[in-house]
């Protein structure tokens, strides 16, 4: 059978460069959070907008270092699917979370 | 009429043989990523509802140990990078290194596995089980949840390990690999929410 690489694996392949800034990228995002909560040096609104901001930045760092997420033609139908899929999510969630309250406030 | 058997095979063949079958493959699974990334979206949102419903039990701040998290986020996300190596030992056609590449991320995903287990079994040890609150099933549901998807992962990825072994690199090895590398990445996604939101913002 044919042991060759395969050309088209539909999105694009990474290299050892991309790894590497993924990881140290993502390993400075995950201490930032983590040194925020163990020092407790800021009030908890700041803490909980710094977990929040490093968060959404490390997850773009691993879409686009690990799984190759970029606005090359291989993974425009991937992006596209991943933001439908965030639309819904954010209608799930927000939406729980309006209703949620709402009826908690109603029931008080 | 029936189709015949060599007719399905033919088509099988010239399926596989067709320059776009890996990446129709890749794209598909991602589809898959998509609809687990939903199930997530709604297991964060119960969370979400439930993260203050404690009926006197046991908060964020009592159950969290930083450091124990993250030993167990430094696991994971090594493991990440690793596999990432991995892929790149694919396209080289590297099987030695894919075979060892692939043993250290077991290892390392075995290792968060084991860490998690541990911790689920201290908190059920001390009374601080799936049926103590809301918050404590909540916490259970999707915690646990992250972690079967991870065990999964890992059974794939030992069954990957004997595919490479035996059957060494072919091209359909080589596609499965592409779409395990996805699940693995994606699972380290899903841990960051989980990190962040479930553990980090319940202690402060």
């Amino acid at each position: 059978m044919n042991q060759a690489p395969i050309d088209n694996i539909g999105i694009s392949r990474g290299s050892l460069k991309s790894y590497l800034t993924g990881f140290v990228l993502a390993l400075i995002l995950t201490a930032i959070p983590f040194a925020m909560v163990m020092s407790r040096a800021f009030s908890p609104g700041v803490t909980l907008i710094g977990i929040f901001s490093a968060g959404v930045v490390q997850i773009l760092v691993h879409l686009h270092y690990f799984l190759h997420l970029d606005t090359s033609s291989a993974a425009r139908w991937n992006v596209l699917a991943i933001l439908f899929t965030l639309l819904i999510m954010i209608i799930f969630v927000g939406g729980t979370l309006w209703i949620m309250s709402n009826l908690n406030y109603r029931m008080m | 009429m029936t189709p015949d058997a060599t007719a399905i095979s033919a088509t099988y063949r010239a399926e596989v043989a067709h320059p776009d079958t890996v990446a129709m493959q890749t794209f598909g699974f991602w589809i898959y990523l998509m609809s687990d990334l939903i199930i997530f979206a709604t297991l964060f949102a119960t969370f979400a509802v439930f993260s203050r419903s404690y009926a006197g039990g046991p908060t964020g701040k009592e159950l969290v140990d930083l450091t124990y998290l993250l030993g167990e986020t430094l696991f994971l996300l090594c493991s990440s990078v690793t596999y990432g190596l991995v892929m790149l030992a694919v396209h080289r056609g590297k099987k030695k290194w894919v075979l060892l590449g692939l043993v250290v991320t077991f290892l390392l995903g075995l290792g968060f596995v084991s860490m998690e287990i541990h911790e689920f079994y201290g908190l059920v040890a001390k009374g601080y089980g799936p049926d103590r609150s809301a918050f404590l099933s909540s916490f259970f549901t999707l915690v646990g949840t992250h972690g079967t998807h991870v065990t999964f992962g890992l059974i794939w990825m030992a069954v990957m390990m004997g595919q490479v072994a035996v059957k060494g690199l072919t091209s359909p090895v080589q596609s499965r690999l592409m779409r395990l590398s996805m699940f693995w990445h994606f699972l380290d996604l899903i841990w960051i929410g989980i990190f962040s939101i479930v553990y980090l913002m319940g202690v402060v």
